[in-house]
């Protein structure tokens, strides 16, 4: 991990500004992410938390055009100033795979299970670098070996069945980085995963963003992974963000209420075992019907009559920001 | 692989001797007889004809005798149709059935397939919908309406084709094989559309897609394959029903095919003539399934057997 005050002041490589993502269902539009903004320099890594339906996926959907055809996505998502929302799918596929790829959260559905494994690799790197089959071949093998894939030679005749689910993992994460692409986006990449494989595939991504300076955008629930492997960190609820800033700021010194409540919700082993989970009481608001004021008011511990207007975000001097009424200078 | 074949090779003879077994003993239940007509035969005609059939032997009998022949793939001579043999009768149809059949089925593949994808590609635009309405138009109304129609057309309006006829010339063909396509057209493009759209939304697709390809690779490659998988299971059968002739086909477009004997044999008490095309027509959908699962084994890597590696 990067130190946190190093400052990286380069350009930005993603810059997404006032991002909305709504479908149009049966039931009326939902409203899946309203108004994000964030960006990320070469390098970087940003952890996006938050519980499922807090917009975190449909986020970098909107990003990478993959979005169902119920969804339509607003705003900027500029990917080395050029804006990807703007760009048809024939343009945005210059870039999908080849500069932007992108791990998916279920490694057994996620690939074909009608083609073998060599040639699900071999035409990312055919189609976008125009290497020739047996060129694609030898990377293919070498980035299987590269993320300990054991036998790579006879592994890549096989078919996805003939694979474990951490082995599957580990073939997604091989296949997204065959382009050395200049930013990972990883949606849950180890939650299917058991705790050994997570903390493998975590090793994995740490080592590439360090070796060829990959940003990665990391999309998780588990703030233990965050923790190993992102410098910043982009709290979610209800399709926005909450609170954003450093690791160290969001886990020690966290402004939000909803922040603090994830917090609080870890299971800690040195917690007595008689006072049990902790939770945050209720649900998150209906994304058809959002409440007008701080969407998370209705279970916030510190509600108080001003929520009934929509918070500001407020930014300290270390880029820490958090919308809330409270936390302030005092 | 070659062994899961030559099991199920070897299933096909208790299947096949079920067929035969129920198929012998229903038609024998069912009144009358090859013999019966409107004016009776004498008495004693009748016996030396049951003798010389070996119809007054006891049925159980009769009915190791007729396996004996069926092994040796005999299906005896045909009651009805004086001197030729059932073995003949099919010889002489089944080419011609056959030929229309396949033609049929492979038209119907091809334009069936294409019109699925094109639907499921346009989902709910004007092209799906009006496609699909064809369909159901094709599935519904059935094939002794869209012939006379189709004649009246092309042969009685416009003169380009016969109405009917049978000499091998393409021209002749052209007719039956599209009425007899119609329908399995309009069948498979629902059932393409259906599992195409299906495929299009699957975590796969979406990885595909990812990767940049562009989308007619993404289909060509990724989706085409998983589509075509429940199409393929509806070829066995429907092949089989195809290319043993059609009742209906057969007797407007007059074509010397199988398809009539199926009919005329049951009317006629052709126990021998029924018996064959019964077990002819087994056999057919038999192999033809066999063919289907081979085909669906080398699409389907998760299901093919004993695979070396």
């Amino acid at each position: 991990m990067k130190p946190a005050n190093m400052e990286n002041t380069a350009a930005p490589l993603l810059e997404v500004k006032d991002l909305d993502v709504g479908f149009d269902t049966p039931e009326g539009k939902v409203h899946a992410v309203n108004c994000l903004n964030f960006s990320l320099k070469a390098g970087d890594a940003l952890a996006i938390v938050g519980e499922s339906g807090s917009g975190k996926t449909q986020t970098v959907m909107a990003i990478m055009g993959l979005l169902s055809e119920n969804g339509e996505a607003r705003g900027e998502a500029r990917f080395k100033g050029q804006d990807l929302m703007k760009m048809s799918t024939a343009q945005l596929n210059t870039h999908r795979g080849k500069e932007i790829a992108m791990i998916f959260q279920d490694p057994m559905t996620s690939l074909n299970p009608y083609l073998r494994i060599d040639k699900q690799m071999i035409e990312v790197v055919m189609h976008h670098q125009g290497l020739n089959k047996s060129e694609a071949r030898a990377h293919a093998v070498e980035m299987l070996r590269a993320v300990r894939i054991p036998d790579p030679e006879r592994r890549i005749r096989q078919y996805p069945h003939e694979f474990s689910g951490g082995m599957r993992q580990r073939v997604m994460v091989a296949m997204g980085l065959l382009c050395e692409p200049d930013l990972l986006i990883a949606d849950e990449p180890t939650t299917a995963l058991d705790v050994t494989v997570q903390a493998q595939i975590s090793h994995l991504m740490s080592a590439l963003r360090e070796n060829s300076n990959t940003a990665i955008i990391l999309i998780t629930h588990d703030l233990g992974v965050v923790a190993g492997l992102c410098d910043r960190v982009l709290v979610m609820y209800a399709g926005e963000a909450v609170e954003c800033g450093s690791v160290e700021q969001i886990y020690y010194e966290p402004k939000h209420p909803y922040t603090q409540g994830l917090l609080a919700s870890v299971p800690r082993l040195d917690q007595p075992e008689e006072t049990g989970l902790n939770s945050i009481p209720g649900n998150p608001p209906n994304l058809l019907a959002l409440p007008k004021g701080c969407k998370f008011r209705d279970r916030c511990p510190k509600a108080h009559d001003a929520c009934k207007e929509k918070p500001p975000m407020q930014l300290d001097e270390q880029r820490h920001a958090w919308r809330c009424f409270l936390g302030g200078a005092a | 692989m070659i062994k899961h074949s030559l099991q199920r090779l070897l299933g096909l003879i208790p299947t096949m001797l079920m067929l035969i077994t129920v198929a012998f003993f229903l038609i024998r239940v069912a009144p009358g007889g090859p013999f019966d007509s409107e004016k009776l035969l004498p008495p004693e005609i009748e016996a030396n004809l049951n003798a010389k059939y070996h119809l007054d032997e006891p049925l159980v009998q009769q009915y190791f005798r007729y396996l004996g022949q069926v092994v040796v793939l005999d299906f005896g001579p045909s009651f009805q149709y004086k001197d030729w043999t059932v073995n003949e009768l099919i010889a002489q149809g089944f080419p011609v059935s056959a030929t229309v059949g396949l033609a049929a089925m492979i038209l119907a593949f091809v334009v069936g397939t294409l019109l699925g994808i094109a639907a499921a590609l346009r989902q709910n635009s004007g092209i799906d919908y009006s496609l699909m309405g064809f369909a159901m138009l094709g599935i519904s109304v059935p094939n002794f309406v869209i012939a006379p129609i189709l004649i009246l057309l092309l042969a009685v309006y416009a003169g380009w084709l016969p109405a009917g006829g049978w000499d091998w010339s393409v021209a002749n063909m052209v007719l039956p094989v599209i009425t007899l396509s119609l329908p399995a057209i309009a069948y498979i493009a629902r059932l393409t559309r259906g599992s195409m759209i299906e495929v299009l939304h699957s975590n796969f697709i979406r990885t595909a897609r990812a990767k940049g390809l562009p989308e007619s690779v993404v289909i060509r490659r990724h989706a085409l394959r998983p589509a075509l998988l429940p199409v393929i299971s509806f070829l066995g059968p429907a092949t089989a029903a195809m290319i043993s002739g059609s009742v209906v086909i057969e007797r407007i477009f007059s074509i010397p095919g199988l398809g009539s004997y199926f009919v005329q044999g049951a009317l006629n008490r052709d126990y021998t003539l029924v018996m064959g095309v019964v077990i002819f027509y087994g056999m057919l959908i038999i192999i033809l399934n066999f063919i289907v699962d081979l085909v669906y084994a080398w699409l389907n890597p998760k299901i093919r057997y004993d695979e070396k590696r």
